[in-house]
């Protein structure tokens, strides 16, 4: 189809998206969901196995503690309520990397319910509606084979490792978000930024979507403004931040060109390609299967008490908005730097350098001066740069010691992050140390006043400022090692100004 | 004392003797296996027999008794198991095509349990596949015949247990009951069969059935070999999520209590609904004779309508199909068993649905679609959803039953073994077998069958039904019949 | 009146993977029938207001610890597949790409 898409601004001004997204999450514990068995990563195919999460016939789940409670505290964090009794139910449909050919999932009583998140977009609070926040397992990997590049399409057959399957799964799904206008792309992305870090405080994943512990399908549909939402598609494997924005902009932009052509939005799955960025049709609704969902037998209900949820929540870490709105505060800083400290992605290691000692102001002034320009040359993530936040805050102690002057720090700092050691270390091993005993300078003091005697006669003269063309010829000398302060002093009282 | 002669006893003589040393436990294995070389291929109650390892395990336990050690109450004892439970290492078919040869790599928990005792497996018995029948004919292996009649009928789901024991081809035996497949096989050949409280015995490793009714149990000629394998295989498994936490109730001593024939004091209850239709004439006369031999024995007997008992037999047909369609999902050619037409062009989903339509029996193939039917979206309220709460119903039934009465009592099965093929034709017919036992899966407790008397020379069984973790109650009451009927012996084969 | 067509029965085949024959539709609509005229008594039932029952067990919150426990072997996990390749179990080219989770 090469039909021109119209443009996204164009689009947004007539018609109004409404956003969802579901979004599952590898919870980080020992063992899976249901068996006792690892859940390391890369392991040899089938060597994270056992009868259950095989589905050998005869074999029966036991739900993991440690999966439910961290599903609880996500469902608290997430302002959500907790199911007072709840059962885990059957998914049912055929599929060969389920090795039960039904998922144990969770249907009409999810363990949490009726919550919200509030991100940020452009300094704007916008509150995400939580639907639902359950439980159930992953699924093994497939290989395909014989295809090209991989894909199911025109594979000859395929290869299952079932090391993921059993993984706990916690599956997030907001309610429907609409009136977020032309931001609906930068929103979603937010809410998935934000949700990620809200599960990493919490500690219960790595949520790396790069490793698929955090996948998203996101839910768009467009609208003529006061009519009714529009027909809804799900887009499916959209595996990065930068995919989640991409993913709804091309989908409203689709969506609106078949609108205008006076076609209608088939309700379907789609799945985003992040070459291209665009999507293609999956699984249409009508050819959907019926999933007979009914209450897992094998697993008795859950009913979480009173004191354990509260147990739970006392337990809870500080949520990462309100965390870094502290931060702001107690740095003192403006929204608009705030907001570069954090585009940066610098606030855990200013964080942690203030711990060790310096300056909020000069713990910025490293992570987003120098560090970050070379992490921007070297296209590294700023945390990898190479330099510690104590390797940060022990140089700045050198500096306000009088020991480094900035320069001097800098090629410090260069020693730092090329692996030399710590900034003490390399400040004696280069001998860069800051020379300030006047014995040693007052050789080159006179020396410069001999070398330049009509400066030396304008400041006899009384012309003070003069003194500082030769402290620049001393600091020359000297190759910017003597403390300029010290040398100042000594030319004064040299030519008895 | 000849071989024979150790095939004729019971499981605490034979451990006895082994005990004491007059005989050793590879001595009573050699002796059941050479009287199943014997009779099984006229009674075919086996699927595989494992003569190695069973004289293997004999001889572990003879070797602990020589070195002093304490032996537990059915050391050397041997034991047949329902091809239901996975066993490490040997054949487990379920009675099905789809799980020919399977090995599996793991043992059941009651299969662990039987080990550890030093009860000595013999094999696998014979089956309605995945356990979905009530004579054993659905088996994919041929139908197991009664011992009583060959042309007849053992009962199933678990007629080649029963068979096994009434052609003393085995002194215990290993079934499991989702809708009577203990109880009523051993009605049908003069055995024992108890179904525990579900939640009471293991599930881990009973390839499943019905989840939420299936309950393995034991089978025995007699009712304190029942009650002492019954305290073997129970107990809490942790692998078992249904599993109750809680010790079994003290079976044994029940049934000893029982022995002594002095029921006074125990009210007994007879469901009105179970003796007003259903039961052939020949059935209810024994167990009229069997309510008057209580009633001497001192057990006060009073009529217990439970209404809903009548929506028990719908209720299973909906409720036991619809778990089943989603557990035998997983037999799907992939990860183990049967693959048929995978000849390189076809795709997934055509080799699935080829290895299952040729692996799966009718009647396998007719539950999984009724339950597939009952679960699909527009149907679930009327059929599941609907079924489920007629269990709680019955379960309700019972509930108030024991306010009033210790026991229920009933007729385990409407009829005694019929001839082999006489219901085929009509599945609904074949389902009626299990009239009487049922309702007690629905609810969870425990029933037993015990023989009491027989019809044209064909056995008839009498069912005590107790309250959830009373199994005491029932073995008690069985010991008591028992000690008045006797145990019935059937013709030589 | 039948309580299920043979239409309906090809479909419940078609969703539980069985190839039927086509004798074996015309059997088991029959048969299907049959029985769910019979099971569909639980109608008569009056239980609006009764809460279902899914487990007869009064049991909740059983759970286990996160500790890891010895599965199988490759070898254990493989044994008994019909077809396998590179330590993975093998299957026939697969048409619906949609993944549910
Ligand atoms: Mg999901
Ligand atoms: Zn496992």
């Amino acid at each position: 189809m090469t039909t021109t898409l119209p443009a996204y601004d164009e689009v947004v001004a007539r018609y109004e998206p409404v956003i969802g997204l579901e979004t599952h999450v590898e919870l980080g514990t020992n063992t899976k969901m249901f068996c006792g068995c690892p859940t390391d990563f890369g392991g040899e195919p089938n060597t994270r196995v056992c009868p259950v999460c095989l589905g050998l016939p005869g074999s029966l789940p036991v739900a993991n503690r440690a999966a439910i409670e961290a599903t609880i505290r996500i469902g608290l964090a997430l302002n959500c309520s907790i199911a007072e009794w709840c059962r885990f139910a059957r998914k049912n449909y055929f599929y060969p990397d389920m090795p039960k050919d039904f998922q144990i999932s969770q249907y009409d009583e999810p363990l949490c319910f009726e919550g919200y998140l509030d991100v940020e977009v452009n300094g704007e609070l916008v509150r995400i509606g939580i639907e639902r926040v359950h439980l159930e397992e992953d699924t093994g990997k497939t290989l395909h084979v014989g295809g090209a590049t991989g894909r199911i399409h025109g594979a000859t057959e395929s290869l299952v490792d079932y090391n993921r399957a059993g993984i706990p799964l916690v599956e997030i799904v907001t309610k429907p978000v609409p009136g977020t206008g032309a931001l609906a792309p930068e929103v979603a992305r937010a809410y998935v930024t934000e949700l990620r870090d809200v599960i990493r405080s919490l500690g219960v994943s790595d949520v790396r979507m790069e490793e698929g512990s955090l996948r998203c399908d996101v839910n768009t549909s467009l609208n003529l403004p006061g009519e009714e939402w529009g027909t809804r598609t799900e887009t499916k494997n959209v595996n990065s931040l930068r995919s989640v924005e991409r993913a709804v902009r091309s989908e409203i932009i689709r969506q609106a060109s078949v609108l205008d052509a006076g076609g209608r939005i088939t309700q379907e799955t789609r799945h985003f390609h992040e070459d291209t960025g665009d999507t293609t049709p999956g699984r249409s609704k009508e050819t959907a299967t019926d999933y007979r969902y009914f209450p897992e037998p094998d697993l008795v209900p859950l009913a979480p008490d009173a004191a354990w949820v509260a147990e739970l929540k006392a337990a809870l870490p500080e949520l990462p908005r309100l965390h870094r709105r502290r931060l702001q505060e107690q740095w003192g800083l403006s929204d608009a730097d705030m907001q570069s400290v954090l585009n940066a992605g610098a606030v855990e290691l200013i964080e942690a350098t203030v711990a060790a000692g310096a300056t909020p102001a000069a713990a910025r002034k490293w992570w987003l001066g120098e560090l970050s320009r070379r992490a921007n040359e070297t296209g590294v993530e700023l945390a990898d740069v190479g330099a510690t936040p104590g390797q940060v805050a022990e140089l700045q102690g050198l500096v306000d010691a009088g020991k480094l002057n900035d320069k001097l720090a800098r090629a410090v700092l260069e020693g730092v992050v090329a692996g030399e050691g710590s900034p003490t270390q390399i400040m004696t091993n280069r001998g860069l140390e800051v020379v300030s005993d006047t014995g040693a300078l007052t050789a080159a003091v006179d020396e410069a006043i001999a070398a330049n005697p009509d400066i030396a006669d304008k400041i006899r003269s009384g012309k003070v400022a003069a003194a500082g063309a030769l402290v620049g010829a001393v600091m020359k000398t000297t190759r910017g090692q003597a403390d300029a302060k010290t040398v100042r002093e000594l030319i004064l009282e040299r030519l008895g100004a | 004392m000849t071989q024979t002669d150790l095939t004729r006893l019971t499981a605490t003589e034979i451990a006895g003797l082994v005990a004491s040393g007059e005989t050793s436990a590879v001595e009573v294995t050699r002796a059941h296996l050479d009287r199943i070389a014997a009779v099984d291929d006229r009674v075919n109650a086996f699927l595989h027999v494992d003569a190695e390892g069973a004289l293997a395990a004999a001889g572990e336990v003879d070797a602990r008794r020589a070195a002093g050690e304490e032996l537990g109450p059915l050391a050397g004892v041997p034991v047949a198991v329902k091809d239901v439970l996975t066993t490490k290492g040997v054949p487990t078919t379920v009675g099905s095509r789809i799980l020919e040869g399977w090995r599996p790599p793991y043992d059941s928990t009651i299969v662990q349990r039987l080990r550890a005792a030093g009860t000595v497996m013999l094999g696998k018995t014979n089956m309605d596949e995945f356990a979905m029948g009530s004579s054993t004919e659905y088996s994919a292996y041929g139908p197991t015949h009664n011992p009583w009649d060959l042309s007849r009928i053992p009962g199933g789901s678990g007629g080649g247990s029963a068979a096994a024991l009434a052609a003393y081809e085995a002194p215990l035996a290993i079934g499991s009951d989702t809708g009577g497949s203990i109880r009523q096989p051993g009605a049908v050949t003069g055995t024992v069969g108890a179904k525990p409280t579900y939640g009471g015995t293991s599930r881990y490793g009973l390839v499943a059935f019905s989840s939420s009714l299936d309950t393995p149990g034991p089978c025995a000629r007699n009712v304190l070999d029942a009650a002492l394998l019954h305290e073997v295989i129970g107990g809490h498994d942790p692998r078992d999520s249904t599993s109750i936490p809680q010790p079994v109730p003290d079976v044994v001593a029940a049934a000893r209590l029982g022995a002594t024939g002095d029921l006074t004091g125990v009210k007994l209850g007879i469901v009105t609904e179970f003796v007003g239709e259903g039961a052939e004439p020949g059935v209810m006369a024994a167990f009229r004779e069997s309510v008057d031999a209580l009633t001497k024995l001192g057990a006060e007997i009073v009529e217990v309508s439970c209404p809903h008992f009548r929506y028990a037999l719908p209720a299973y047909y909906l409720i036991a199909p619809s778990e089943a369609s989603s557990n035998l999902a997983r037999f799907d050619g992939v990860r183990f068993g049967l693959r048929v037409g995978d000849d390189g062009n076809r795709s997934l989903e055509e080799v699935m649905s080829l290895t299952r339509e040729a692996g799966f029996g009718a009647e396998v193939k007719r539950r999984i679609m009724i339950g597939t039917y009952a679960l699909s979206s527009g149907y679930y309220d009327a059929y599941y959803g609907q079924a489920q709460k007629v269990r709680t119903l019955i379960t309700r039934d019972f509930t108030a039953a024991f306010e009033q009465v210790d026991a229920l009592i009933s007729p385990t099965t409407p009829f005694v073994a019929f001839p082999i093929g006489a219901r085929t034709a009509d599945p609904y017919q074949m389902y009626l077998a299990d009239l009487f036992t049922i309702p007690t899966n629905l609810y969870g407790g425990p029933g037993i069958s015990v023989p009491c008397g027989l019809s044209d020379g064909l056995p008839v069984g009498f069912q005590i039904m107790a309250p959830t973790m009373a199994d005491d109650r029932m073995y008690r009451v069985a010991a008591a019949l028992e000690s008045v009927v006797g145990t019935f012996t059937p013709p030589a084969l | 009146m039948a309580a299920i067509s043979r239409e309906e029965v090809a479909h419940l085949a078609r969703l539980s993977r069985l190839a039927v024959t086509e004798e074996e539709l015309d059997t088991f609509a029959g048969q299907l029938d049959v029985i769910l005229q019979a099971v569909a008594q639980v109608g008569e039932v009056a239980a609006a207001d009764i809460p279902p029952t899914s487990h007869s067990v009064p049991l909740t919150n059983v759970l286990r610890d996160d500790v890891v426990v010895p599965g199988l072997t490759p070898q254990e996990a493989l044994s008994g597949a019909p077809d396998a390749e590179e330590q993975r179990f093998r299957v026939p080219r697969i048409l619906d790409e949609d993944v549910a989770s």
